[in-house]
């Protein structure tokens, strides 16, 4: 029964109930959630996700609270990491690797006030836009640096799967190195995993054992580096600057930085003015820098990168300049054409250059 | 070397009882130990717990998170369990999971556009038959040269999960994809229908119960289930009684992988709806320590693979509130069992304190 002094009470709890959620909604930061497919570890393609993330928080400081979930494989499990993001009252989901698409493309479904954005992919929406870098524009540098420097002539890759991504970066590095040595070789090794350090390190002492005098690696942890320190040739770093795993043996690295991305996309989306788009920046963006050289690196060697990077900045060179011809002899870009992204974002062969062949379609 | 003044001593009677309080036990002490763990981290216990253990389930749609995550868990430890009762130890439930994947997406796609309502069922048998035959191999090879059944399974997961790379990297690659590992998307009819509006959880959550009722009936109340654990628990008495040792390994080998098979097929027909390389996380492995804390009894196994997907519920939990790494989940999982067959060993022995008497 409801008298009268309850009446007051319960009148008086109404009151306060109702003034508690607004004071919090006046104090609450915009939620950004990041998934993230390793661990964050000390270098590596996560740890440059969560650098940005770092830069983000920083930037924006008590305006948004960020969160991260580490280690979500791309199975069935990322679907329910995304979509707790979302039902918990995240403004802006990150979701930072491929295989996360076809589960953020559902959950945005389901959110359509949520904005999620996707790395690496190719699927948008209307609260859901993707991000890329052009990772092979370091990869062009490192070819260069690799053809002037490499004595025997063979450049080591160990690579985890035959991807566009990775790819591009194989043939860019291929056309780097041979704009400056037409004579060299490149030699690539499938791990097929983006992190087994053991597999990575068994890969690049095999090449090593070939006569690769430069390494490099298109997966996710130090050991080809760290390798490459202790047979006494080069390497060539990527995600992360791993000088400090090499410090004889690390010429530069192809690095990451997605800080000015997040800033921009989550401060657009505060400002409702954020469209979803494809976004793909390179050195023009500042999302793909390289690592300073090593003192090993000659003079004119680091004058020539210096122009080559001058240029990419300034948007006027496009690694993928025809002349580009595959393995087989085709003509795949005829002499002075600029690739398009459209054909980029499809790429399924190697370049002249590469000994080894691609595994079996 | 001077011995401690501990040592074991075998109980004259084990108790009846304790074999089904071990679990209980082993979940205490690992809450117990959770304490510290969250508190060694510099978290409140309290609200690392109220976010471990309650924050999956405080509503309906993470209970049916839950369930799902359950249900590949229940699935391949029945299976299992019926091999470990009769000492047949397949190890190689995350391989034979795998060929359930791909035996399920093979049909799906060999019949792509197809709106039959037969369809299911036959990825459901295709799935099952794929995961029995990987089986079949460890099997084969311990009947015919007495190959050891634990090191032949294991090592075949790896061979599995390099056959579905080649599968989603090769044949079977979405010609629309863009080069990435992963098949077509499945049409509707290649789908396992929702249960519940609005959440993932289907179909396959009554298959596994159909199958931990079959496990029980076969366990329990078969002449063939009777034998097998006969054999498991006095294995001279079995061979006394003259019952087949190779009949048992195969029968073993083949209900693990063919349910481990039923799971991998409810995971590219249920929530992925897809085949990709990333098709197993972990289930084969898990359900191992599923069967165990379960007791090897189905009713066991139920409740033993709802605790095992809370803790990797929770554990993603921990990690969007409290910032606390991914092992996490790990963490609890190997506490859970090293708990229980601490447990366990007290059961049929006893600590005397004091040096032997001799």
């Amino acid at each position: 029964m409801l008298d009268r002094r309850n009446f007051v009470l319960s009148a008086g709890a109404l009151v306060l109930a109702s003034t508690l959620p607004l004071a919090a909604v006046a104090q609450d930061a915009a939620k950004i959630g990041f998934v993230y497919v390793s661990p964050i570890g000390d270098a590596g393609w996560t740890f440059q996700h969560d650098e940005a993330r770092k830069e983000l928080e920083a930037s924006l400081g008590t305006k948004i609270e960020t969160r991260y979930v580490e280690n979500v494989t791309e199975g069935a499990d990322a679907e329910r990491v995304i979509r707790e993001f979302a039902a918990s009252g995240s403004k802006i989901v990150f979701a930072t690797s491929f295989g996360y698409m076809n589960y953020v493309e559902r959950v945005a479904k389901q959110f359509p006030n949520v904005t999620f954005m996707h790395a690496t992919g190719y699927k948008s929406g209307k609260n859901f836009g993707n991000y890329n870098a052009r990772f092979y524009e370091g990869r062009y540098l490192n070819g260069v640096i690799a053809g002037k420097m490499s004595k025997s002539n063979i450049i080591g890759y160990v690579a985890a799967f035959p991807i566009p991504e990775v790819l591009q970066g194989i043939n860019a590095l291929t056309l780097g190195a041979r704009s400056v040595n037409p004579n060299i070789e490149v030699r690539v090794i499938w791990t097929n995993s983006w992190y087994d350090p053991g597999k990575e390190r068994e890969a690049a002492m095999t090449l090593i054992s070939q006569g690769a005098d430069m390494l490099t690696q298109h997966t996710d942890s130090t050991a080809v580096v760290q390798a490459a320190e202790e047979r006494g040739v080069h390497a060539f770093g990527y995600h992360s600057d791993m000088s400090k795993y090499g410090p004889k043996a690390h010429l530069t690295a192809t690095t990451h930085h997605w800080g000015d991305f997040y800033i921009k996309t989550v401060s657009e989306v505060l400002a409702g003015t954020w469209k979803p788009e494809n976004v793909w920046g390179g050195f023009k963006e500042d999302m793909i820098r390289l690592a300073p050289l090593n003192p090993a690196v000659p003079g004119d060697v680091k004058t020539m990168v210096e122009e080559l990077s001058a240029k990419l900045k300034a948007g006027t060179f496009h690694p993928f300049t025809g002349p580009v011809v595959d393995q087989a002899g085709t003509e795949r870009l005829a002499a002075g054409a600029v690739i398009d992204d459209a054909t980029l974002g499809k790429m399924d062969y190697f370049v002249q250059g590469v000994a080894s062949r691609l595994p079996s379609k | 070397m001077p011995e401690l003044p501990l040592r074991l001593e075998p109980r004259a009677e084990p108790s009846r009882l304790m074999p089904y309080l071990s679990p209980l036990l082993a979940v205490a002490l690992m809450l117990a130990a959770g304490v510290l763990v969250f508190s060694a981290l510099g978290k409140d216990p309290i609200e690392g717990f109220r976010l471990f253990f309650l924050n999956p389930v405080k509503d309906a749609y993470g209970v049916s998170e839950l369930l799902l995550k359950a249900t590949p868990l229940m699935l391949c430890a029945t299976g299992l369990a019926i091999g470990f009762r009769a000492n047949v130890w397949n190890i190689g439930a995350e391989g034979q999971f795998i060929l359930g994947a791909v035996g399920a997406t093979g049909v799906a796609l060999y019949f792509e556009g197809s709106e039959s309502s037969l369809l299911l069922p036959a990825m459901v048998v295709g799935g099952a038959l794929a995961g029995a035959a990987w089986a079949s191999i460890p099997a084969f090879l311990k009947t015919r040269f007495n190959a050891n059944e634990i090191l032949v399974s294991l090592m075949l997961v790896y061979v599995a999960q390099l056959l579905v790379s080649w599968l989603v990297f090769g044949p079977w690659k979405d010609p629309d994809g863009f080069n990435f590992p992963q098949t077509r998307m499945f049409d509707d009819a290649a789908l396992l229908p929702i249960l519940v509006e609005g959440t993932r959880l289907n179909q396959s959550l009554l298959i596994a119960l159909a199958v931990l009722v079959a496990g029980y009936v076969f366990m329990y109340r078969s002449h063939t289930g009777f034998k097998m654990r006969v054999a498991g628990e006095a294995a001279d008495a079995a061979r006394y009684a003259g019952f087949s040792a190779n009949r048992m390994i195969w029968i073993g080998l083949l209900c693990g992988g063919g349910a481990a098979g039923l799971a991998g097929m409810a995971e590219v027909a249920g929530p992925m709806g897809q085949l990709t390389d990333k098709v197993s996380l972990g289930y084969g492995f898990a359900a191992i320590i599923v069967a165990f804390v379960g007791r090897l009894n189905p009713l066991g196994i139920l409740f033993a693979s709802l605790l095992m997907a809370l803790l990797f519920l929770g554990g993603e939990q921990v990690q969007q509130y409290m910032n606390l790494p991914s092992s996490i989940s790990m963490v609890f999982q190997g506490m859970l069992l090293f708990f229980l067959l601490g447990a366990d060993v007290f059961i049929h022995y006893r600590l005397v304190i004091g040096r032997r008497s001799a």
